[in-house]
C-alpha cells in the first residue's frame, strides 16, 4: 500500500487517488470544511503535502479554471480520510481523482486525519515523503498505475514496522525540504501582465498571489499590473496608485529582493496593502519581526478584532509564522481573538496597511472583503 | 462589566409537542446557568414538570403555570422580574412575550425584554412584511403573497402559478401547511391553515430546491458569526424537522456555503438580532445562470447564487439545538449572555476553553440527523410526510464517512433496524412508491431501490434527493452485496472486508445475519483483528490547538484514541435514546440527576446517548459523554475501552465501575440481559431478577407464588387457544405482545371477531415474542406505584391515582398525587405486596408498579425494575430526588428509616396531546399511548391543581360560556347528567347532539339542539368551526368505539367532532371521569382565584 511516511519515521497507509508519483514535501493541515479546489491551487501552499481536516473531500469535484486560484495544482500531494469519487455538482468538470492523475499529483486517504493534524499540531510542521513502492499484494483495481521508485532510493525494508521504530539505524535524507529552496520565485508569474482596465493603476505583486486578490481589485475599478515578486514597481512607465504585496509560500526573509523594494515604495509614500506573507514582508521592510508561532493558523474560521473596537471578523488563514515586533510608525490594526497574536499592522499616518489573513477569501468566509475598500481610499 | 438586571423571568415551552420538544428543555436550561453566572436571579415558568430547567438546582424560582399571557402577568405581577427572556421557549413562549408586550403588560410592569428587539421579532413573524424586508435589502424570497380568506389566496394563486406551498403565519412547526397543485387543495390547505392562524402565506413551490439552514448568532457591537451550517437529505418541501439532516452540508461549494453564510450575516445585521437566529435557504441545484468568478460574494450585480430565503427563526430552535450539538457551540449559553448585552469577543466557550464565543467550528467529522416518527401508534394519521412536521423526536449520529453515521442514526432511530439496507419491501413497485411519496420509510426505498436496479438518475428524478447522498446510499448496498458473494462458509473473508464494513456503519449484528453468524461471533472474530472503533473528541478546531473537551463519539477511521480509559472510578449511565411515544424527556430527567449524584459517591459519569433534543447530552451534565447508540454492541465497545482497555481485566471485577441501566426508560433497561450475560457488571438490580420481572410467564408464576393477585392471563402462539381462553374469561380481554412499553400493538378486544383480527396483525408485528390475552377489567381504577429499594427493601415510595379509569394508557391518564378518592386499607395493602416484591426481586434501585383496583382489591398489572415517567413528578412533588437515592442505592447507601414529610400541596399531571399536527388520528384516549408529552400543576387541593394542568395542556377561550357535549351510551349520559348540571348552574349555554339533548332536556336541562355533520347547516361543525364554544365533552361508548375502529371510522360522527374540535384548537374532554372532575372543579375555582404561588412556596406550606 502507498505510504505516508514522516520525518520522525511515522508512517500512515493509504489508498491512492492521485497520481502514483512518489514525493516528498512539508507536511501541513488546513481545517476548512469547503473549498479544496481553491485551497489546492493557492500558491502558499506550494511544496507542501496538505491535510485536511474535514474527512470527505471531493464532494462537488472541481469547477472550470476560470475558479481556481492559480493555473494548476500548487501542493506537492494530498492527504484525505475519505475522498469521495462520486460528486455532484452542475459546476464540477472533472472529478477531484482524474484532475490529480491529470497534473500529476499523489493523493492518499488515510484513515486517521485527526492522529496525523494532532501530531504536526503537537511536534509542528513536519517533513514527509509520499512513498508508492512496488508492494507484494499487487494495488486494487482502478487506484494503481506505474509505479515510480522512490527519489533518493531508500530501500524499503529499512523502515520499521509501522515506520516509528527507526532509531539511528539510518539516516533519514530523503526528505525535500521546500523551505530550503526560494518558493517565492518558483511561483511568482516570471513575466508582467495586466488585467482590468480601470483608470487608477495597482501593483500586485506577486509572491504567489490568489487569483482572487486580483478579481478583488478588479471588481473595485482597477486596472491591476501583476509583476514578479523581485519586480520593483517604482520602474514601471505609468503612473500607479498604490502597491498590494501578495500571500505566498514559505518563510519570509527568502523574499529579500521585495523587502528591498517595499522599502523603496515606503520611502515614496506609495499606499500598499500586504496580505499574509505581504504582512511579514511590509513588518520586515519597516524594521518589524518575525516569528514562528506555536499553533500556526490554517483554516476558515480565525476570528479577528480590529484592535481598539470590540468589532471582530472572522478570516481565512494559512500561516506559520507572525508579526512580532510592530515596526516604528506603526499600530496594531488586528489581533487573534484566540490567542492574541497580531493579525495586521497599520501605520499611523502614512498610507501603508497589511493583514495576516486572507481579505480575498476564496476558501473562507467573505467578511473581510472591506479591507480592499480601506486601502482602495488611500490609493493616490 | 456590571450587570444592570437583577431578576430575569424565562419562559419555557410548556409540555412537549410535535414541533416543540426536549430542546427548549436543553435551551431554558443553558440559558438559566448562563444568567446564574452572572449572579442574577431566575424566575421560570413552565409546567413541563419533567423537565430539567425546572429541577430546583436551576431557576432560583420555577412556577408550574401554563405559558400564556394570563399566567405570565400575574407572575410578573408577583416577582417584578426587570428582564424577561423570550427566545429559549420555542413558539410558545415568544407567541406569549410578544403579547404581552403588544397589550402593554411589559411596560406596565417596566420589563425589558432582552435579546433580539420585539420589533425584529415581529417582523420575522409575520411573513408579508418580513419578505418585504429582505427585498429591500436585496436578498430574494420566493414570489409569494399573504392572504386572510379564500378569495385573496385565489387571486394570489393566478399570479404566481401552481404548484405552490402554503403556510400558516405565527404557527409551530409547519402545522396546517402544504403544496398544492390546484384550486380544490388549495382550498383544503388555505381553510386548515385559517382554523389556527388568523394569515396564510402562498408562495412559488421551488421544486427538487436544496433545503440548507445556517445557525447565527449575533452581539450588540453588531459582531456576528454563522456557527454551523447543515444540508437537508430530503429536497424542499419536507418540513426540517421530518428531513434528514447533514452537518455540514455536503454538497455545497465554497462559493454557495460563504455565499449564503454572508447573506446570513447580512440579514441577521439588519434585524437587529441579539443572540440566536436561523434561516433557511432553498438553492438551486441546477442555476439557469452560469457561474463567474468575479461575482463572487453577494454584493452588487454579479451575484450567481440561485437562492431564497425561506424562513427566519430569530429564538432557539429545534436545529440549534442540533448545531449545538452537532459542533460543540453552545447556542442557547452564549445567546443568553449576548442578551445580557455581553460581547461575543467576551463570552468563553466553556467546553473549549479556549476559543471564545466570536468563532465558527471546524468539523472533522460528519453528522447525521434523523427523526423519529411513531405515525403507526396514532390511528388513522396519514403517513405521508410534508411540509408540516409529524416526528416526535431525533437522533444524531456522528462519523468520519456519511456511511457510518447514516447506519448508525438508522440504528439509533428506532433500536429495530440494523441498517439502511434493512427494509421489507416486497416489490420494485412498491419502492418506486415510497421513493415517490415521501414517508418515514423513505431513506430504506432508496437502499431498497438500489437493491431492485434501479438507478441513481432515476431515484433523483423521483425523489429529488442530491446524488451525491444516492451514491453513498448505493456504496452501502454495494459493499453488502459483495460481501454477500465473496462470503465463505469459514468466514475467512471476514478479514478482508471486516474494516471496510466497520466503516460504511454495519453492526456486528447485521454483518453477522448477511454471513450467518451471530453477532458475538462477529464481534469475537472483529476483536482478535484488532477492529476496535476510536474514540474521538469533538473539539470544534479540528485539532488545530488542543481542546479539554469532554465530548466524544466512536469511529472506524482512526488509529489512535483521543483520551485515555477513566477505568474504575467511572459508571457509565444509559440515556433513553429517540424521544418518542412513551419515552421522552422524563427519562432524560433522570438520566441527568442518576449522573449528578455520581459525585456523591466520588464516582465519574460517563453517558451514553444519541439524541440531540437532551440535556444529558449537555456538555457540562457528566464528566465524559459519548455521542452514541445504546445498543448492545456500542455500550459494549465503550465498557470495554473503558473499563478493561486490555485483556485479562475482569468485566465484573473491581476495575470496572459498571453501568447503569435503570435511569434511561425501556430502551437502556432491554440491554439487561445481554450485558449481564456477556459479563458486564450493571449497577442495581440483578439481569436475572428484572428478566423475572419482564418476562410475562415467570412473573406471573412469581405473582402466584407469593400469592398477589393479577388479571387472568394467558401467553398464545396459537389463535385457537386464545380464543378458547378469551372466551373463558370472558370478553373484553386485553391482547399485547410481551416486551411493550408504550402499548404498541396492544388493544382491547370485545369480541372474537376483533380477537382474530388483531392478533393476526401483532403477530406479524412482533413474530419473537408470544401474544399475551388477559382478562381487561372495566371500571377499575389503576394506581401507580413508584420507589427505590436497597437489597430488597423500600427506601421510598410514592403511589399517585389515575383520574380515568384503567383502559386509558397510564402515559396519557391524568394523574393525580397524592391520592384523592383510594382508601386507606388499599394503600396498606399495595405497600405490603410491594415490598413483597422488593424482597423476591432482591430489588436494588428505582423500580414502578403499576395496580389495578376494583372493590378495594388491588391486582398487580406490571412491574418495571427501572426508573419510571412518573418519577421526575413524584420527586417534584415528595421534593426528594428520587434518582439520587436510586443512585445512593446502587452503592449500598440509602438510609431505609428515614422518615419523609408528606406534602400538602397537591399536584396533577395532564398529558399533552399532538392530534392537531396529524390529520386523519383520531383523538381518542385508548390502551395504546398517543400523547408526546405532559404538564403537572401544583395547587392547594385536587381541584385547584387540576384546573391549573388542564390549563397547561390545552388552550381555552372562557370568554365563549358555551359547551358542546356529544355523549354516547346511556350509562354515560346518567354519569354525566350532574357535570351538565353544573355546568348550567356556572351560566353555560350548552349545546347538545341528538340523543344527548334529548335526554338533557328529559331530565330538565336545558340544551340547545345541534344537527349532525351531514345534516344542513347550523350543525355541530359550524359550531365548533366557529369557535363557539369553550370546550367540547364528547364521550363515545366503548364497544361502539372499538366497533367503530374497524368500519370507516372517517364518517362517524363522534370522529368528526373529535377531529373537528382539534383542527380548531378547542379543547376535547373524550373521558367521563376527567370530564367530570373537570367541570366540578370549574365550579369551584374560576381561573380569577388560581393561586399564583412557586415551586418553593409550595414546598414550604
Amino acid at each position: 500500500m502507498p505510504k505516508l511516511i514522516l520525518k520522525d519515521g511515522t508512517t500512515y497507509e493509504g489508498n491512492s487517488f492521485g497520481a502514483d508519483r512518489s514525493t516528498s514535501g512539508e507536511v501541513v493541515f488546513a481545517t476548512g470544511m469547503v473549498g479544496y479546489p481553491e485551497a489546492i491551487t493557492d500558491p502558499s501552499f506550494r511544496g507542501q503535502i496538505l491535510v485536511m481536516t474535514y474527512p470527505l473531500i471531493g464532494n462537488y469535484g472541481v469547477p472550470d479554471k476560470k475558479f481556481w486560484e492559480s493555473g494548476k495544482i500548487q501542493i506537492s500531494g494530498l492527504i484525505v480520510c475519505n475522498y469521495n469519487d462520486t460528486p455532484s455538482h452542475y459546476s464540477s468538470r472533472q472529478t477531484l481523482s482524474a484532475w490529480l492523475k491529470k497534473e500529476k499529483i499523489p493523493a492518499l486517504e488515510v484513515k486517521d486525519t485527526r492522529g496525523l493534524t494532532l501530531k504536526l499540531r503537537t511536534k509542528g510542521v513536519m517533513l514527509g515523503s509520499l512513498e508508492f513502492l512496488p508492494s507484494p499484494s499487487p494495488s486494487p483495481k482502478g487506484r494503481g498505475g506505474q509505479q515510480i521508485p522512490h527519489p533518493t532510493g531508500v530501500p524499503l525494508s529499512s523502515l520499521g514496522e509501522n515506520g516509528v521504530a527507526l532509531g539511528g539505524r539510518r539516516e533519514w535524507g530523503g526528505f525535500d525540504d521546500p523551505n530550503l529552496r526560494n518558493l517565492v520565485a518558483e511561483v511568482s508569474t516570471k513575466k508582467s501582465f495586466i488585467i482590468g482596465n480601470g483608470k487608477k493603476t495597482v501593483v500586485l505583486i506577486d509572491c504567489g498571489a490568489k487569483a482572487n486578490i486580483a478579481r478583488s481589485l478588479v471588481k473595485r475599478g482597477l486596472k491591476v499590473v501583476v509583476v514578479p515578486w523581485n519586480f520593483n514597481p517604482l520602474k514601471l512607465k505609468q503612473k500607479i496608485s498604490g502597491v498590494v504585496i501578495s500571500n505566498g509560500p514559505g518563510d519570509p526573509q527568502k523574499a529579500d529582493v521585495t523587502i528591498a523594494n517595499v522599502k523603496l515604495l515606503m520611502a515614496k509614500k506609495m499606499p500598499i496593502l500586504g496580505i499574509c506573507l505581504g504582512n511579514q514582508i511590509l513588518a520586515l521592510a519597516a524594521a518589524g519581526t518575525t516569528y514562528k508561532l506555536k499553533f500556526g493558523h490554517r483554516g476558515q474560521n480565525q476570528p479577528c478584532v480590529l484592535s481598539g473596537t470590540k468589532k471582530a471578523i472572522l478570516t481565512t488563514q494559512n500561516h506559520g509564522f507572525a508579526v512580532g515586533k510592530i515596526p516604528k510608525g506603526f499600530r496594531e490594526w488586528f489581533y487573534n481573538a484566540n490567542d492574541n497574536t497580531n493579525e495586521g499592522i497599520i501605520h499611523r499616518s502614512l498610507p501603508f496597511m497589511s493583514v495576516q489573513f486572507h481579505p480575498e477569501a476564496t476558501p473562507g468566509p467573505t467578511d473581510a472583503d472591506w479591507i480592499f475598500d480601506e486601502f482602495v481610499k488611500k490609493l493616490k | 462589566m456590571t450587570n444592570k438586571f437583577k431578576k430575569i423571568l424565562v419562559l419555557g415551552s410548556g409540555a412537549l409537542k410535535i414541533g416543540e420538544a426536549g430542546e427548549f428543555d436543553y435551551s431554558g436550561s443553558q440559558a438559566i446557568k448562563a444568567l446564574k453566572e452572572e449572579k442574577i436571579k431566575t424566575v421560570l415558568v413552565n409546567p413541563n414538570i419533567a423537565t430539567i430547567q425546572t429541577s430546583k438546582h436551576l431557576a432560583d424560582e420555577v412556577y408550574f403555570l401554563p405559558v400564556n399571557p394570563y399566567f405570565v402577568e400575574k407572575v410578573i405581577a408577583k416577582e417584578k422580574p426587570d428582564g424577561i427572556m423570550l427566545s429559549f421557549g420555542g413558539q410558545t413562549a415568544l407567541n406569549c412575550g410578544l403579547a404581552l408586550q403588544k397589550s402593554g403588560v411589559l411596560k406596565k410592569y417596566k420589563v425589558q425584554v432582552l435579546g433580539s428587539p420585539v420589533k425584529s421579532i415581529e417582523l420575522t413573524e409575520d411573513r408579508q412584511l418580513f419578505a418585504d424586508h429582505l427585498k429591500s435589502i436585496g436578498i430574494p424570497v420566493p414570489p409569494s403573497g399573504s392572504a386572510t380568506n379564500f378569495d385573496q389566496a385565489k387571486t394570489i394563486a393566478k399570479q404566481i402559478g401552481f404548484p405552490l406551498m402554503v403556510r400558516a403565519a405565527f404557527a409551530l412547526g409547519g402545522q396546517k401547511s402544504g403544496m398544492a397543485h390546484n384550486l380544490k387543495e388549495l382550498k383544503e390547505i388555505v381553510d386548515g391553515a385559517l382554523a389556527v392562524s388568523p394569515q396564510v402565506l402562498i408562495e412559488k413551490y421551488l421544486k427538487h430546491f436544496k433545503e440548507v439552514e445556517y445557525e447565527v448568532v449575533r452581539d450588540r457591537n453588531d459582531n456576528c458569526v454563522t456557527v454551523c451550517n447543515m444540508e437537508n437529505f430530503d429536497p424542499l418541501g419536507i418540513h426540517t424537522g421530518d428531513s434528514i439532516v447533514i452537518a455540514p452540508s455536503q454538497t455545497l461549494t465554497n462559493d454557495e456555503y460563504h455565499g449564503l453564510r454572508e447573506a446570513s450575516i447580512k440579514i441577521v445585521k439588519s434585524l437587529g438580532i441579539i443572540g440566536e437566529c436561523n434561516v433557511q435557504y432553498a438553492l438551486n441545484p441546477h442555476p439557469s445562470r452560469s457561474p463567474s468568478p468575479s461575482g463572487r460574494g453577494i454584493k452588487g450585480e454579479g451575484f450567481d447564487l440561485d437562492y431564497y430565503v425561506i424562513e427566519v427563526n430569530a429564538r432557539l430552535s429545534r436545529s440549534s439545538a442540533l448545531a449545538s450539538k452537532a459542533t460543540g457551540y453552545p447556542l442557547a449559553y452564549v445567546a443568553a449572555k449576548l442578551g445580557l448585552g455581553k460581547s461575543l469577543l467576551e463570552v468563553k466557550n466553556k467546553i473549549t476553553q479556549v476559543t471564545q464565543g466570536f468563532f465558527e467550528p471546524a468539523l472533522d467529522y460528519v453528522v447525521v440527523k434523523l427523526p423519529r416518527w411513531d405515525l403507526e401508534k396514532f390511528k388513522g394519521a396519514e403517513e405521508k410526510i410534508g411540509s408540516a412536521m409529524k416526528s416526535v423526536g431525533e437522533v444524531m449520529a456522528i462519523g468520519r464517512s456519511f456511511e457510518e453515521a447514516l447506519q448508525k442514526a438508522v440504528r439509533m432511530q428506532s433500536g429495530n433496524a440494523e441498517g439502511v439496507t434493512d427494509n421489507g419491501f416486497s416489490n420494485k413497485e412498491q419502492v418506486k412508491h415510497f421513493l415517490s411519496e415521501p414517508t418515514p420509510k423513505r431513506v430504506f426505498a432508496v437502499a431498497a431501490a438500489f437493491k431492485h436496479g434501479i438507478k441513481v438518475r432515476e431515484i433523483y428524478r423521483l425523489t429529488g434527493i442530491d446524488p451525491w447522498f444516492l451514491f453513498r446510499i448505493e456504496n452501502i448496498v454495494r459493499a453488502e452485496k459483495e460481501f454477500v458473494e465473496m462470503s465463505t462458509p469459514d468466514g475467512s473473508h471476514l478479514g478482508e472486508t471486516l474494516l471496510n464494513l466497520k466503516q460504511l456503519g454495519f453492526s456486528d449484528k447485521k454483518i453477522g445475519e448477511l454471513s450467518h453468524k451471530t453477532e458475538l461471533e462477529i464481534r469475537e472474530t472483529r476483536k482478535k483483528l484488532n477492529i476496535k472503533p476510536s474514540v474521538f473528541q469533538i473539539d470544534t478546531l479540528a485539532g488545530e490547538v488542543p481542546a479539554k473537551t469532554n465530548y466524544l463519539y466512536l469511529t472506524y477511521y482512526g488509529s489512535h484514541n483521543d483520551v485515555n480509559p477513566l477505568g474504575e472510578k467511572a459508571v457509565i449511565v444509559l440515556g433513553s435514546g429517540p424521544y418518542h411515544i412513551g419515552s421522552s424527556v422524563e427519562f432524560d430527567w433522570s438520566c441527568v440527576h442518576a449522573a449528578i449524584a455520581l459525585k456523591r459517591h466520588k464516582k465519574q459519569s460517563i453517558i451514553v446517548n444519541c439524541n440531540p433534543e437532551t440535556v444529558s447530552t449537555d456538555y457540562d451534565m457528566s464528566d465524559r459523554l459519548y455521542f452514541e447508540n445504546l445498543s448492545f454492541e456500542t455500550v459494549a465497545d465503550i465498557y470495554e475501552f473503558e473499563f478493561a482497555p486490555r485483556s485479562g481485566i475482569p468485566l465484573r471485577g473491581k476495575k470496572a465501575g459498571g453501568v447503569i441501566i435503570s435511569v434511561g426508560g425501556q430502551r437502556p433497561n432491554n440491554l439487561a440481559n445481554k450485558l449481564s450475560a456477556e459479563g458486564f457488571k450493571l449497577l442495581g438490580t440483578a439481569a436475572v431478577d428484572i428478566d423475572r420481572a419482564e418476562d410475562r410467564n415467570k412473573f406471573s408464576a412469581l405473582l402466584d407464588k407469593l400469592d398477589i393477585k393479577q388479571p387472568r392471563w394467558q401467553s398464545f402462539a396459537d389463535i385457537a387457544d386464545a380464543k378458547k381462553f378469551a372466551k373463558e374469561v370472558g370478553y373484553p380481554v386485553l391482547v399485547r405482545p410481551s416486551y411493550v412499553l408504550s402499548g404498541s400493538a396492544m388493544s382491547v378486544c370485545y369480541s372474537q371477531t376483533q380477537l382474530e383480527y388483531f392478533v393476526t396483525r401483532a403477530a406479524v408485528l412482533s413474530p419473537e415474542y408470544p401474544v399475551t390475552i388477559s382478562k381487561y377489567i372495566e371500571n377499575a381504577k389503576e394506581l401507580e406505584f413508584d420507589a427505590v429499594a436497597q437489597n430488597g427493601r423500600l427506601v421510598i415510595y410514592a403511589i399517585a391515582e389515575h383520574v380515568e379509569n384503567a383502559g386509558v394508557h397510564s402515559g396519557d391518564a391524568t394523574i393525580v398525587y397524592p391520592t384523592q378518592r383510594v382508601y386507606a386499607s388499599t394503600e396498606q395493602q399495595i405497600i405490603l405486596i410491594s415490598r413483597q416484591l422488593a424482597k423476591e426481586l432482591k430489588i436494588t434501585g428505582p423500580f414502578n408498579i403499576q395496580f389495578l383496583v376494583k372493590d378495594n382489591k388491588p391486582s398487580v398489572i406490571e412491574v418495571n425494575l427501572r426508573a419510571s415517567r412518573t418519577f421526575p413528578l413524584l420527586s417534584k412533588a415528595l421534593d426528594i430526588n428520587l434518582p439520587e437515592l436510586a443512585v445512593d442505592s446502587f452503592f449500598g447507601k440509602a438510609p431505609h428509616d428515614k422518615i419523609y414529610k408528606y406534602p400538602k400541596a397537591v399536584v396533577v399531571k395532564s398529558p399533552q396531546f399532538s392530534f392537531a399536527r396529524l390529520s386523519g388520528a383520531d383523538p381518542i384516549l385508548r390502551v395504546e399511548m398517543a400523547s408526546t408529552g405532559e404538564v403537572a400543576c401544583f395547587g392547594k387541593d385536587y381541584d385547584e391543581a387540576l384546573i391549573k394542568s388542564i390549563l397547561s395542556a390545552n388552550s381555552f377561550d372562557f370568554s365563549k360560556r358555551s359547551v358542546l357535549l356529544s355523549i354516547g351510551g346511556q350509562i354515560n349520559k346518567a354519569k354525566f347528567l350532574d357535570a351538565a348540571k353544573g355546568l348550567l348552574g356556572l351560566g353555560y349555554k350548552i349545546f347538545a347532539t341528538d340523543t344527548t339533548e334529548e335526554f338533557l332536556r328529559g331530565q330538565g336541562v336545558v340544551c340547545h339542539a345541534v344537527r349532525k355533520a351531514y345534516q344542513a347547516e347550523p350543525n355541530f361543525l359550524n359550531i365548533i368551526e366557529g369557535k363557539q364554544v369553550a370546550f367540547v365533552v364528547n364521550l363515545s361508548q366503548v364497544n361502539s368505539r372499538v366497533e367503530q375502529e374497524r368500519v370507516r371510522r372517517h364518517l362517524t360522527d363522534g370522529f368528526r367532532i373529535r377531529r373537528a374540535a382539534v383542527d380548531n384548537q378547542i379543547p376535547l374532554f373524550t373521558d367521563l371521569h376527567l370530564a367530570r372532575a373537570f367541570v366540578k372543579a370549574l365550579g369551584n375555582y374560576s381561573v380569577e382565584y388560581l393561586e399564583i404561588k412557586s415551586y418553593r412556596e409550595y414546598l414550604n406550606n
